[in-house]
């Protein structure tokens, strides 16, 4: 068999193997890479330098006009602190609620948790779009619409979190708790001062998942809130390009300001990012 | 006797701190989760129109769906780009998670560049495509005309708008993916590698005989996360075509009409009536891979 599978199969050899290898990868990046070059070269000319024929990939004068006059197209400093704000206050509600419920059905006994569990679970299998027009009444319902509230309001509370939350309180073993409940803490000092600790990666896993969502989420911050001082900046960006359709530079500019942020976050949490997302195939 | 009773008091804390402690999640979930279900599935049959006043229509919004042309052309647009989305993004994604898992130099480097997209602000990134797909300025048709080909009306042609929101849809996914499928990869045990490597099996076939059946789990759930969220498509399709072009016939998906009816034309009986259908075909679609699974997946 072995001799039989050498003869049919000479083996490659691993010189031209890792080339192809490269040569892949590296078009891949190229591909990966070019939409955000082209972002940057645009947004530093000027409108009529985008709009020429033939185009210059390069500027040929580097400008700033399109950033700075950015500001008077739209409230972009604004829009930075409501997207900051509101994506803060969605990442620390669900580390707060999901793993508070994470624990509760993890790791105490009480009548109706399976059920309540599965209850919880039940809305992994709903699509987010299905919810959104009734989310929608009942935010305007409470007079919240055209508030920064609407737009973490109902994305404080996750069914994922919760789940990836639990999954990680129960990869801990029991003992370390029965020491703690020998020593006399009560469940709440056990969840804060001995679990929470002990399930960081779980916290920066399901931190970075939600900021990512929280930042780039573009419909329900769309529909909730028309007024531009209270927009996020991916509906500051579909506004943006609503009125200044053909202002090329000033649109590029405007994308890449709203990107910037989070590819800086990446950068530093590269690791984290990863390790997160990979986490929770394997969770 | 007393210690009956200190037990029970134990059990009534336990109790307290289990309720008190899934309250806040559950009061949540249930006034924006639970209670829209059962909102979507009564506005369904009710004609609900401006200053959301109601009123009973039965099946009405029904039976106008399954009339409604624009509707069918959606839902056949949505498929196509399931068909084109979710194999491609796979596959991308299994073929680059795979070669990263060798070990080529600057892979770390590799894989940071591949998972940019993943965090970059689909609103702002289909901006960026928009213009590069663009008919007269594009820096595609310089590149085309450059090549000898013909120019392009790429974003408002019937022929090529789905496929230019399909490529893009690509683009943003793969990196996801990418890296759940190579988390999957370096779960398998080397020692499956090295018993092939003695026996002689050269590095494809090790991918086709070995990696790819053993990560089946991890494929499994990037399937079905992927075939849910590209059935959802919306931001790209939103911010590349303007509403009111004749393009957008050709691109609209499920969502980007239910959208349109719920919140431009203001007819929320019947975008809910969309919105119900979407449910049900999500959820046919995950109920038969759950029951396909058993086919080509392997636990171990």
């Amino acid at each position: 068999m072995e001799n039989r599978l050498n003869l049919s199969r000479p083996r490659k050899r691993p010189e031209y193997g890792k080339a192809a290898v490269y040569a892949i990868l590296v078009l891949g990046c190229a591909i990966t890479l070019a939409p955000f070059l082209w972002m940057f070269l645009t947004s530093m000319k000027t409108q009529v330098e985008a709009v020429s024929i033939p185009p210059s990939i390069l500027p040929r004068n580097w400008r700033l006009d399109a950033y700075t006059t950015l500001p008077e197209k739209l409230p972009f400093f604004r829009m930075y602190w409501n997207t900051i704000l509101t994506s803060l206050i969605i990442v620390a509600g669900q580390l707060l609620f999901c793993s508070l419920a994470g624990y509760a059905f993890a790791r105490i006994h009480f009548p109706g948790r399976g059920f309540l569990f599965v209850l919880c679970l039940s809305v992994l299998m709903i699509p987010s779009s299905f919810l959104i027009l009734p989310q929608y009444l009942i935010i305007q319902k409470m007079g919240l619409l055209n508030t920064l509230t609407a737009i973490y309001l109902p994305n404080l509370f996750s069914a994922f979190g919760t789940f990836l939350m639990r999954q990680f309180f129960m990869s801990i073993p029991l003992e370390l708790e029965d020491a703690a409940r020998i020593d006399g803490c009560g469940h709440g000092r056990t969840y804060a001062r001995i679990m929470l600790p002990l399930i960081k990666p779980g916290l920066v896993s399901l931190g970075v998942l939600t900021l990512r969502f929280a930042w780039n989420s573009l419909m329900w911050p769309m529909i909730v809130n028309t007024e531009k001082s209270k927009m996020t900046l991916s509906a500051g960006l579909s506004y943006l390009q609503g009125q200044y359709i053909t202002d090329y530079p000033s649109i590029m500019a405007g994308a890449l300001l709203a990107t910037i942020p989070l590819i800086i976050v990446y950068a530093i949490f590269q690791r984290q990012f990863i390790e997160g997302i990979a986490l929770t195939g394997i969770k | 006797m007393t210690g009956k009773v200190r037990i029970t008091r134990q059990k009534r804390i336990d109790w307290a701190w289990g309720y008190g402690m899934i309250l806040p999640l559950l009061a949540g979930l249930g006034l924006f989760y639970f209670y829209p279900v059962f909102r979507v599935f009564r506005d369904s049959l009710y004609n609900v129109g401006a200053f959301n006043r109601s009123s009973w229509a039965g099946l009405g919004n029904f039976s106008r769906m399954f009339q409604d042309s624009t509707m069918w052309r959606s839902l056949g647009n949505t498929m196509m780009y399931a068909v084109i989305i979710i194999p491609l993004t796979v596959i991308f994604a299994l073929i680059l998670a795979a070669l990263l898992n060798t070990n080529i130099r600057g892979r770390d480097v590799f894989r940071v560049i591949y998972f940019i997209p993943t965090v970059t602000m689909s609103a702002a990134i289909s901006m960026v495509w928009r213009w590069i797909f663009n008919g007269d300025f594009g820096i595609l048709n310089h590149l085309v005309k450059a090549l000898g080909g013909t120019p392009q009306y790429w974003l408002s042609s019937e022929s090529t708008v789905l496929l230019c929101i399909s490529v893009v849809s690509v683009w943003m996914g793969v990196g996801y993916n990418m890296i759940i499928l190579l988390a999957g990869i370096q779960g398998i045990s080397s020692t499956y590698y090295e018993a092939a490597e003695l026996e002689g099996a050269g590095k494809i076939q090790q991918f086709l005989k070995i990696t790819i059946p053993l990560v089946t789990p991890t494929l499994f759930f990037v399937v079905i996360t992927t075939v849910i969220s590209t059935l959802q498509i919306f931001d790209v399709i939103y911010m590349m075509i303007p509403t009111k072009s004749i393009a957008m016939t050709y691109a609209q998906s499920i969502v980007m009409y239910f959208y349109r009816n719920a919140f431009e034309y203001s007819a929320k009986g019947y975008a809910s009536a969309i919105a119900v259908l979407l449910f049900v075909i999500i959820m046919l679609l995950t109920l038969i891979q759950m029951w396909f699974q058993k086919k080509w997946v392997h636990y171990d």
